[in-house]
């Protein structure tokens, strides 16, 4: 044991300071999402629609209507596109608070600012229940990687909890398949109000690959009231800090009309 | 079907077939069904036999009932049940004919109070009557403390010592293999990719090879030993993250921080490499979708976390509280490995010396010096030895790839023909990865059959639960390293 104990003095400190000034953030040359630029999209090209697996692109007359809630992360559409109009990029700070605000806009007249009062209590510590509702893996994957070493959730005041009676936000992953419609609903409902619901993860925001087949439902919308959409494939630790920091009000919502700082 | 030998069978000559494989020493690796467009289903057997490369097929067509090789073979137990879930054929003499999975038009609600009262049907636990008042009945999920998948499990114990055992999953099941019909090949490898995060790798790696199987192309050397690269790379991180969760539940607490924070190390390796955490979005039937760069900086990288690895290990192998907790812990004998058809590093740990990048070599396996860990003991400590080894020779591989890696192509076309079809394989971190692929007359995907190495070893996972005890029981799965997305599907 000593062995251990005197191990652990000797390494110091594993931990990122990030999201404070100068801390890394861990993901050096992620890919995020695609990067549209209207500019120098042809006109009449639908290449990266036809090949976009979850129909996240829609190529209409004058322009792409894009659904960054239904990305996957593929990067088919940048490796189809003769222009770079969809472009490689590591933006993959994707948490936002309005539905809408995943989706592609020129203008983007997002005017989320809810009233904040209720949640001002949990700002400094939040219990959250975690719920599999269908996902690969990936989104628990990275979840467990927020309590190592690097990332250390903890210290920013943020627990998983076991009980979702003491939980004030339930984290969902998954398109919800038809086995664990049921259960997740019953966790939601043993939860103590005020209650918030964050959806993690592609198929949890619009269902993903599997999503309305017939073993799966198209994500949270219609099954519970989400308050934080997240998407990716999977979203990385970093990601699901910043959105977890910004539905405590403790970092900007970055993306508008889906475009980050949009 | 290319990458195997066919042999044509009627029911009648299953069982024969079946006692005949089994005294030849050879085990049958997966079953599907699938039927053609406006035509009866056809049954497909998959098996292997010792000293052969070639897997060998049976397929009996035409048929909707057929009879039940559970009893022979019993691994066969849960590709059976699945094809009648599925396909509606039937399985005669089944010796656990209960449905596997949630079926359409099954009810969802857990507790019985739905519409009807009726509960799901999907894995219901099949529980045996006991009729003693001290046995206590603990079930548990489907959604379980801490961030984990969703399964449920069911306890028979009296105090410490559990009885009976039974888990029910298939909470996750996605349909993913319905997904990939209608699809064009090229865009299969990305669904194959999100069958299982943690085996993103060995899953596209399979299908990719099942494709250009299909098709009949020769992959360029360089995308090939990028393959490996890769492949080497996924079984690093999961491995890692293996050792860090056995130290959580031996409640070592610095060896699970150090066993994460290697894990994230590697991770983060992939992502500088390939742009995602878990190496996905590179390879496509042919070939790479892009070439890498692994300079030098990959190989200094990777030599500085096997440094710290081999230090970690020695660590483990000094703490007497943890091991203590590992030795004859979660047994499983080598007769039960193979009968349950258990996979990868578990089968290994218990005596059984496969592994499908030695025995039916792929990408370039063939060219690479590979040592194949094996165990007789059949424990929670023997499995963790196996997978320390195991990392231990995928950094030897890796290191060896980045030394012999030469410039070149690192794609070719690859269309399959219309009704092709072909068998792909790879050895993941948790075990065997097939998939079976057909192309329908169309050109697109009529059939993707995924099997995955969680499927196998969940069915052997019980058997080494029943008359143990709680204290152990979380360390005995953890020291399993199952999925339930790769089980489930």
């Amino acid at each position: 044991m000593a062995l251990w104990t005197l191990f652990g003095l000797t390494s110091g400190k594993a931990t990122t300071t990030w999201p404070c000034a100068d801390g890394r953030d861990g993901q050096d040359r992620v890919l995020g999402m695609p990067r549209y630029n209207p500019d120098v999209c042809r006109d009449g090209c639908a290449a990266c629609a036809n090949v976009c697996p979850t129909r996240a692109i829609e190529a209409r007359e004058g322009g792409l209507a894009i659904d960054y809630g239904r990305c996957i992360v593929c990067q088919l559409c940048t490796e189809v596109c003769p222009t770079s109009a969809m472009e490689p990029s590591q933006d993959w700070a994707f948490g936002v608070r309005d539905r809408r605000d995943l989706v592609w806009s020129n203008s983007p007249t997002s005017q989320n600012r809810r009233p904040s009062s209720e949640r001002k209590a949990f700002k400094r510590s939040l219990h959250i229940r975690h719920v599999d509702a269908g996902s690969c893996n990936g989104c628990e994957s990275e979840l467990q990687a927020l309590n190592n070493p690097f990332y250390n959730l903890h210290r920013l005041g943020i627990f998983f909890t076991a009980s979702p009676r003491f939980a004030d936000l339930l984290l969902v992953t998954g398109p919800v398949t038809r086995a664990m419609h049921e259960p997740l609903k019953a966790a939601y409902d043993a939860m103590p109000e005020p209650r918030w619901v964050m959806a993690v993860g592609t198929c949890a925001v619009s269902g993903g690959l599997s999503g309305g087949n017939y073993a799966c439902g198209t994500g949270l919308d219609g099954v519970l009231p989400v308050d934080v959409y997240l998407p990716g494939c999977p979203p990385n630790p970093a990601a699901i800090m910043e959105a977890l920091l910004m539905f405590l009000e403790r970092a900007p919502q970055r993306v508008r009309g889906g475009r980050i700082g949009g | 079907m290319i990458g195997t030998r066919i042999k044509r069978l009627s029911p009648a000559e299953l069982p024969s077939a079946a006692e005949a494989l089994r005294a030849a020493g050879g085990r049958v690796q997966f079953a599907y069904a699938w039927s053609q467009a406006g035509k009866e289903p056809e049954v497909r057997y998959v098996s292997s036999l010792p000293s052969q490369i070639e897997f060998e097929m049976w397929v009996v067509a035409g048929y909707r009932e057929l009879p039940s090789l559970a009893p022979l073979l019993p691994l066969l137990g849960w590709y059976e049940r699945e094809m009648m879930d599925l396909y509606g054929i039937t399985f005669t003499g089944h010796p656990e004919p209960y449905p596997l999975i949630l079926r359409s038009g099954d009810s969802t609600h857990v507790n019985g109070n739905g519409p009807g009262g009726m509960t799901p049907t999907n894995g219901r636990p099949h529980l045996p009557d006991i009729d003693a008042t001290e046995v206590q009945l603990l079930p548990f999920g489907p959604i379980r403390a801490d961030v984990l998948e969703s399964a449920e499990f069911t306890f028979l114990y009296v105090g410490e010592h559990i009885i009976h055992y039974q888990p029910r999953l298939f909470f996750k099941h996605r349909g993913m293999e319905t997904c990939f019909e209608q699809s064009h090949p090229k865009c299969g490898v990305i669904i194959a990719e999100r069958v299982s995060a943690v085996g993103s790798v060995a899953h596209s790696l399979a299908y990719c090879e099942a494709l250009e199987r299909a098709a009949g192309c020769d992959v360029p050397t360089r995308a090939r030993a990028l393959r490996v690269l890769l492949a080497e790379l996924e079984r690093l991180y999961n491995h890692l993250h293996y050792l860090g969760h056995l130290c959580h539940t031996t409640t070592l607490k610095v060896g699970e921080a150090q066993g994460t924070l290697l894990e994230e190390t590697a991770k983060q390796l992939n992502a500088r490499l390939t742009g995602s955490r878990f190496l996905r979005g590179v390879l496509t039937p042919g070939g790479l979708r892009r070439d890498l760069d692994p300079g030098k900086w990959l190989g200094n990288a990777l030599e500085s976390l096997r440094e710290e690895f081999a230090a970690y290990a020695d660590r483990l192998e000094a703490s007497e509280s943890h091991i203590d907790r590992l030795i004859t812990t979660g047994l499983l004998p080598e007769k039960v490995a193979f009968d349950q058809g258990a996979s990868g590093p578990i089968e290994r740990a218990s005596g059984l010396d496969r592994d499908l990048r030695r025995d039916h070599p792929y990408a370039s396996y063939a060219d690479l010096p590979l040592a194949v860990a094996t165990s007789q003991d059949g424990d929670a400590y023997a499995r963790e030895r196996v997978r320390v080894a195991e990392i231990e020779a995928s950094f030897v591989l890796c290191q060896r790839i980045l030394l012999l890696l030469e410039p070149g192509p690192i794609c070719v076309p690859c269309e399959p023909a219309p009704m092709a079809e072909g068998l792909g394989w790879a050895e993941g971190p948790r075990g065997s990865v097939f998939y079976a692929v057909h192309i329908g007359a169309d050109g697109v995907l009529a059939r993707v059959k995924i099997k995955s190495p969680s499927f196998s070893n969940w069915r052997a996972f019980p058997i080494t639960v029943h008359d143990t005890n709680m204290m152990d029981y979380a360390i005995n799965e953890a020291s399993f390293g199952l999925t339930m997305a790769g089980c489930d599907r």
